[in-house]
Parts: C-alpha cells; structure tokens; sequence
C-alpha cells in the first residue's frame, strides 16, 4: 500500500525544516559570538572568586546583622572600583562569596575586599577619641601647602566633631595617634583645636594608596575580619579559548550524530536530526531567557545531552520497527510506537532529573551550573522528543515522505 | 536472541574482577585526589615565550612550599592547528593570597611577556576541600536514595535494588580506573559521576519498562524468558544511543586534548565516556539478570506491584 505523495504538505514540511536549520544555525552562530544573552561563569569568562570567613574581631560577634553590614560594606567598596555584575552573597552562617568578573587587578580587588579598615583616633593617654564610623567623608587629595605628599583628608559627622574638638583641647600640643587596624599610620601633633571635624591623615602613601585609603574609610569599616578559604582566579582569554573548542567540538559532534542517525533510520532519522537541530536551538534559547549561569561543566552536560536528546528517538524508531515487525501497518505503528515510548522516556528522564536536583540543591558553583543545564537540556529533550518529532514525523507521513518501513530503516525482507 | 541470562554468570564474574582489581588499587595507590577534596594551589600559566624546565623550576625555587612540585607543560593549538604558546601547571600544597602574589611576581619579573589573560591561580583551603569531598559524598548517597524512591513508586522495589547495585558497580569500576590511570579527581569529576548514574539509569529503566510491559502481556511467568526478549528488543536502543554519546563526547575529548592540551575538563570527559561505557555494559549485563536473582528473595517492603506476583 503506498501513500499518495502530497506535494503542498511537503513543501510545508521543506519548509519547516529550512527554518529549523537557520534557526539552528543563527543560535550557533549567536552562541560563538557570544551575542546570546547567556551569561557566563567566571571559569568561562574569566575573573575572580573568592569565599570568605568571617571571624570575630575583638569586639563583635559573627551574626546575620554582622554579614549583612559586611556585604553591604563590600559591595560599597567593589562598586567604586568599578566592577560590572559583581556577586557578593552570603553562603551558610559565617561566609561570605565573592564573584567578580572582568577583574583588571585581582591583587588590588583583594586588597580591598579583606581590608577591615577600622579607623582609631587615640589620644596619648591610650583613651579612644574618635572611630572611622563617625566619619562624614574621606577623600585624597594633593596639597603642596599642607603635606608634600598626597594625604587623606576627613571630615566627621556632628558627634564625630563634637567628639573631636573636645580631645584637640585636652590633647592640646600633645600627639594624637591614628591607628588603622590597630596599625599606627600617623601621629599628628595638636596645634590648633579642631571644631569644624576637619583632619588629615598624612602618611608614606603616594596618591594611589591614599585614594585606596580614603575609598575603604568612606565605605565604613568591616564589622569582623574577613578570612580567605577559597580563591579561583581565571583569565578572559582562557575560558575565552575553552568554550570556543567546545562549541567547535559540539558542531562537530551534532554533525557526526547526524549522520549516524540518517545512515541508520533514513527518512526518519534526517527528522529526528532536524528535531535535533531544533532542541540545539531552544536549549540555547531557554538558557538566554533563565537567569542561569553557564559554566564550562555545564557545556559539557549541554553536549552530553545532544547525545542523550537522540536517546528519546531511537527508543522511539526502534519502538516503530517492533512494531512494524508485529504486522501492524505504518500508521498504526507509529502512533503505538509514540505511545508505548513515551512511558520509558519518561521514567528514564525523571530519574536523571532526581540527579540533576540533588546536585543543584548540594552542589555549589560550576558543578551547580552543570546542574542547571543539564536539567534544561533534559526538559528540552523531552519536549522535542515528545511532541516536536511526533508532529514532524506526522506531518512527514501525511506528506507522504515516510511510505513505508523502509524510511524508517527497517530492512526489506 | 543472544542468551544474556545463560551468560551471567561471566558477566558477573567479569564485574567482581574489575572491582576486585579497582578495590586493591584504590587501597595501594589510592585515589590521586586534587585540591578541591586536598586543599592546595594550582598555578596554570602562560609564560608568554618559550621557556626551559629549568628556567621554571628556578622560579619557584626560592618557595619553600613548592619544593618538589611537579611542572607540567601545556602546549595548545589554535583553531588553525598551530601551537599556541607553552604553559605549565604547577600543583602544590594551600598558599595564602600574599605567598601566591610572590610566586606570581617571581613570575612576572624572569618571564615579561607572560599572560595573565591566558592564565589561572587556583587556591583552595584544607577546610574547603573536606567540604566539599562531604559534599561530593553526600550527593551521591541523596541521588542514590532519590532514584531508590522513584524506581519503587514507579515499578517496585526490586528492580530499585537491582537498578543502584548496578550504579554502585558502575561507580566502583570507574573509581577503580581514575585510581589505577592515577586521573585527577576533582569537584567536576562528581558531576560526571553523577551524571553517569543519570546516564546508566536511563538506559536501566527503558530496558525494565520492557520488562513490565513484556510481563503483563504474558499469561505464564516465565522471568528468564522475559528478560532475555527484553534486553534484546532494547539491544539495538542501547548500542545506537551509547554511539551517539560517544560521538560527541569524543568530539569534545579530541577537541580539549589537541587544542587545550590540558585541563580538568578533559578528565571530567573521560569520566563520563567510561560511565558511558561501562553504564550500558552493566543496564545490559548486569542490572535485569541481577533483578532476576532478585527474583529469589521476599522483600516485605512497599511498593507498587507492577510487575505481577
């Protein structure tokens, strides 16, 4: 029994396969460029990751309020460095992550990260007189008539000044120290009682480093100290490198799965290599439209799951010849070979989901990205499998593009 | 039909050495561990000009933490297939932030021209690195208690047991390469074994879905019979899916190792390639015929009865 060839059923079906390989095509192209929207972890595009401890300073405890203020702080601090879509966040009960991408100087990045900065006025007499939290503002300048070096000049809110005139009175003539976590940095002597709160720190720093002082006084002091437990410090170009052979080596990939699959199930593997095609391009679009991170793990799992995506339809095709096998015709095979399919994709998906979910829930950084990826890349699959492939191939059958076993890859006997 | 089940006892056999060899390996050698389960720094860099072992060593020679470091040169390529500039890895123990900046100055001043765009400085604390192996071990027992969940809710307990005694296996054989080969083992390496375990359930769960279904079609209960049909209808699935797999992920393998030279992410690939491998073996091999002995056994344990009694 042959099936009439219906000429504008497969026009629609050339069609639709033309788009879904431009489609396929621009998100690849897209992709390399990386114009897709998907953001990048730092392993990929390169930066800085650190996870800090918190650890009492002598005088406070470690608690959320503590953090919160530290990462606030932080965050003050990272942004006048300039750096584009930081990531400082807490992480368990006393840490604290870091993530800074496209870092020119991770050197100076650290510095001022783990700084305290924790500003001491200290009369003679050892008596504090005044902290850094009562500072209104600081800022470096050059002044050849005060100091012929750059100094830090300060200027204290109404306590702090009050506060201040009252010890330049009693301390009058006598030196004052300023202490920066508990280092002495300077220690000015008294000549004149200070009540508009108005002081300088002059000191062995050229502009730079008095700039870098007068940014982490602004920003206030660290609540505790920060301790490092983990650093990663990736440059651009070598993730730049890593993803670009990935993408090169999942083309090449997807091309040799393609060709697999034609060779073996004819007619019906070139559409389930379109159905491919079509899952590449709606993974890369789901991922440009999440807040996910793709990491270099998780382009791994996205290549792995190009692999896997065919799994759904050789379980599917395979289902079909069993079924053709059994007598059924063509028709009725395929619509049972759909249905009795869907049941195995769906069981063997959902466990592999269960994986990906643990790993998401316990895993941390680029592992938990290849969580995410994964995960899409299984939901993509299945919905390609499921629906997309069933449509093409019905289209294709109606078309009259799949006559028989034959375009199917079963072997006349 | 090929006689998978009038052969499992050489299957079996074949698997109690693999891991019989793997288990005296992990104990002699053990596993080479890298920094994120030890604590340690990794400096990967590119020099910027050709440079001698030598030259290198000299370099951190005034670091007394680096004292017998291994050096490891990387050579690339780029997209054109010409060789890229030389790197080296350098592995040794945790260094603070102001201790690594020293080595990378060292760097810096006997090798100008070096590229910190091109390179990497990784430091993890010993405190980190036994969290995170933890981590790595808890995952795998919440994934492997998840799946024993979904399995007997979906079928029934028995083919749950059989299903994680042939992903214990699988992990089992593929730790007992990593260990024998001496493979670095990484945060990345879990994932592949994890994903592995997605991988080799997979491909489990559509050969007992066969199983299921071959059951309820038939009046006697003849198990031996049903198996053997089941796996043979799903031989052909089984081999074609692990051949595109494999297809890209040798893609991806070529790819890393011509052009990158080296990395961890190559390693993370192999991992999954044997969990490929070794996962279709053991759905085939391993999983149903163990299910069958199953068969055996009274388990008083919940579950659906798909498969009936």
């Amino acid at each position: 029994m042959k099936k009439a060839f219906k000429p504008g059923l497969f026009l629609v079906l050339i069609v639709l396969c033309l788009v879904i390989i431009a489609s396929g095509y621009w998100s690849f192209h897209n992709a390399a460029d990386r114009d897709d929207g998907i953001r990048r972890g730092l392993d990929i595009a390169g930066g800085l990751y650190m996870l800090m401890e918190a650890v009492e300073t002598g005088d406070r405890e470690v608690d959320d309020d503590a953090i919160d203020r530290a990462i606030a702080i932080i965050r003050t601090r990272i942004d006048e460095l300039g750096v584009e879509e930081p990531v400082i966040a807490p992480q368990g009960d006393d840490r604290i992550r870091i993530e800074l991408p496209d870092i020119d100087d991770p050197e100076q990045a650290r510095e001022i990260i783990g700084r305290t900065a924790m500003l001491k006025f200290v009369g003679p007499d050892g008596e504090e007189i005044v902290t850094g939290a009562n500072l209104d503002r600081a800022r470096a300048e050059r002044n050849p008539e005060i100091s012929p070096r750059p100094f830090v000049s300060l200027e204290f809110d109404r306590e702090g000044r009050e506060l201040f005139a009252a010890a330049t009175e009693k301390f009058y003539g006598e030196p004052i120290s300023i202490l920066l976590d508990d280092e002495v940095i300077s220690e000015p002597v008294v000549r004149a009682i200070i009540t508009e709160g108005q002081a300088t720190i002059e000191g062995d720093f050229d502009y730079e480093e008095a700039s870098e002082l007068a940014l982490l006084l602004r920003s206030g002091s660290l609540p505790v100290e920060l301790r490092e437990l983990e650093s990663r410090l990736v440059g651009p170009t070598l993730g730049q490198r890593t993803e670009e052979i990935a993408a090169v080596a999942a083309g090449a990939g997807l091309a040799l799965v393609l060709l697999f699959m034609i060779l073996y199930y004819r007619t019906a593997g070139l559409i389930a290599g379109m159905a491919l095609v079509f899952y590449t391009s709606l993974v890369l679009f789901v991922l440009s439209q999440l807040p996910t991170t793709l990491t270099l793990p998780g382009i791994a799992g996205l290549i792995l799951s190009i692999g896997m995506a065919v799994d759904a339809n050789v379980i599917i095709f395979e289902r079909i010849k069993d079924e053709l096998r059994s007598g059924r015709t063509l028709r009725s095979a395929m619509e049972s070979g759909f249905r009795r399919a869907f049941r195995a994709i769906l069981d063997a998906n959902i466990t592999t989901l269960i994986v990906t979910i643990v790993l998401f829930i316990l895993a941390s950084g680029p592992v938990r990205g290849f969580a995410i990826t994964l995960f899409i890349g299984i939901l993509c699959s299945m919905f390609t499998a499921i629906v997309f492939t069933r449509f093409l191939m019905r289209l294709a059958f109606k078309a009259g593009a799949i006559q028989s076993g034959a375009y199917v890859g079963v072997k006349e006997s | 039909m090929i006689d998978f089940i009038g052969n499992r006892r050489k299957a079996y056999l074949l698997s109690i050495i693999l891991i019989f060899a793997g288990a005296i390996s992990m104990i002699t050698v053990g596993l080479n561990l890298g920094i994120d389960f030890t604590g340690g720094t990794v400096f990967q860099l590119n020099l910027g000009d050709e440079f001698s072992l030598e030259e290198a060593q000299a370099a951190i020679d005034p670091y007394e933490e680096l004292e017998g470091a291994a050096i490891q040169v990387v050579q690339g390529r780029d997209l054109a297939g010409d060789p890229t500039d030389e790197g080296l890895i350098i592995r040794g123990p945790y260094m603070d932030d102001d201790r690594r900046d020293a080595v990378m100055e060292e760097f810096q001043n006997r090798f100008p021209r070096m590229d910190m765009a091109d390179s990497r400085v990784e430091s993890v604390g010993p405190v980190i690195g036994g969290e995170l192996a933890r981590q790595a071990v808890l995952s795998l027992a919440v994934a492997i208690v998840a799946m024993i969940a979904y399995i007997t809710y979906r079928f029934e307990f028995k083919f749950a047991l059989a299903t994680i005694f042939a992903l214990l296996h699988n992990v089992l054989v593929v730790l007992g390469i990593f260990s024998f080969l001496q493979l670095e083992v990484n945060v990345p390496f879990v994932a592949a074994i994890l994903t592995v375990f997605g991988y080799s359930v997979n491909d489990t769960i559509v050969i007992m879905d066969r199983i299921r279904e071959n059951i309820q079609h038939r009046k006697k209960k003849d198990y031996v019979e049903v198996v053997n049909q089941s796996i043979n209808q799903n031989l052909v699935r089984s081999i074609n899916t692990s051949l595109t797999t494999l297809f890209v992920l040798i893609a991806l393998l070529v790819g890393f190792h011509y052009f990158i030279g080296s990395l961890d992410l190559i390693i993370f690939v192999i991992a999954l390639i044997l969990g490929v491998f070794v996962g279709t073996y053991s759905s085939i091999f391993i999983a149903s015929p163990l299910w069958l002995n199953l068969q055996d056994y009274k388990f008083n344990l919940p579950g659906r009865k798909a498969v009936g009694n």
